[in-house]
């Protein structure tokens, strides 16, 4: 089976994010609305909130969620899973932003890189933009706010929202296959949350290590850091 | 500039994600992902083989069709792919950003 997908898909790597089909329309048009305002907002929100240092900092995230995307590393079973960014994106840039730099890199993937349906790209930027971002910025906040503002204690929270993240993103596409009769969610669910579990530990690790490094160098990029900002006066 | 350091940081992180995109991309694990392999499991992969709604992409999955080298063509695709990111993540950024003072007669 996945021999026979590989070959009608050329010699190309076989991942994706949701690809046409998958959706029916009520639910592509759905998700589409609800990801449209949020990037309404976001573009909105951002002449109030986005500084002249998220300008070059927004492009960076952007383009190392597009490349760390392209790096799927084997989980289990012939599985593969690759880094999403939605949790990294909301703690450098906060959730609004987060959703507006997800938008684009899956735009791009979608519109030049066939990765993911253009008739689902609202699901998808639903999924990891809207339930990743600002699910993830929500946990990670909330855990910042009860626990003491350290470095590593931070790295922790931001460990458990970047996991949650990536759960919490399947789970929104498992219900929307679901909702679209593809398949049954008693089904989909299960799955859908048992290999992203495993693939959310990648995501979890990659953005401890994102983030302690540019806690390291400039902790005042770090939007969701309300520690000292110790490198800054080095 | 006045945020120099910051362009001169996030102009290393591009490298980093450059790099990441040309040297380890194309050596990445060629397994079906997460969503793949759940339909692939419970046999609705087949719902996802109608035609693209999109199908002018000129590099579908991540392939330039005229690098018949897969590795090559992956690298190609993923120096494509961040540097676009980053010059869209800019501009965007840049149209949308805070101004010092709002326009007043």
């Amino acid at each position: 089976m996945a021999m026979r997908i590989r070959m009608v898909r050329g010699a190309g790597r076989a991942r994706m994010h949701i690809p046409d089909g998958f959706l029916s329309r009520d639910v592509c048009l759905a998700t589409g609305a609800a990801s449209l305002a949020v990037c309404a907002l976001a573009s909105w929100r951002a002449r109030a909130t986005l500084g002249e240092r998220q300008v070059p900092l927004l492009g960076m995230t952007g383009a190392f969620v597009f490349a760390a995307q392209m790096l799927n590393f084997p989980v289990a079973g012939g599985t593969s899973g690759h880094f999403l960014g939605a949790a990294l994106c909301a703690a450098l840039l906060g959730p609004l932003s987060a959703c507006l730099v997800l938008a684009l890199v899956l735009g791009i993937q979608c519109l030049l890189f066939a990765d993911g349906g253009l008739t689902a790209l609202g699901a998808n930027v639903f999924n990891m933009g809207v339930v990743a971002g600002v699910g993830g910025w929500g946990i990670l906040r909330v855990l910042t706010a009860v626990l003491p503002a350290r470095r590593g204690v931070f790295l922790g929270a931001a460990f458990v929202a970047a996991w949650s993240s990536v759960v919490a993103g399947s789970a929104a596409c498992a219900v929307e296959i679901a909702l679209s009769g593809t398949i049954e969610l008693r089904l989909v669910l299960p799955a859908m949350l048992g290999v992203h579990a495993l693939i959310g530990v990648g995501e979890a690790l990659i953005t401890v290590a994102v983030l302690g490094t540019v806690l390291g160098v400039r902790p005042d990029l770090v939007g969701a850091w309300r520690g000292p900002a110790a490198a800054e006066a080095a | 500039m006045k945020n120099l350091r910051t362009w001169a940081f996030c102009l290393i992180g591009l490298g980093v994600a450059v790099a990441l995109a040309v040297f380890a991309s194309p050596f990445a694990s060629q397994d079906p992902d997460g969503l793949e392999k759940v339909a692939e499991d419970q046999g609705f992969q087949e719902s996802g083989e109608v035609e693209p709604a999109w199908d002018r992409a000129p590099a579908p999955d991540y392939q330039f069709p005229r690098v018949t080298d897969r590795r090559r063509s992956t690298a190609l695709a993923g120096l494509a792919g961040t540097l676009l990111v980053f010059g869209a993540g800019v501009g965007l950024a840049w149209v949308l950003r805070r101004r010092k003072s709002p326009a007043s007669p």
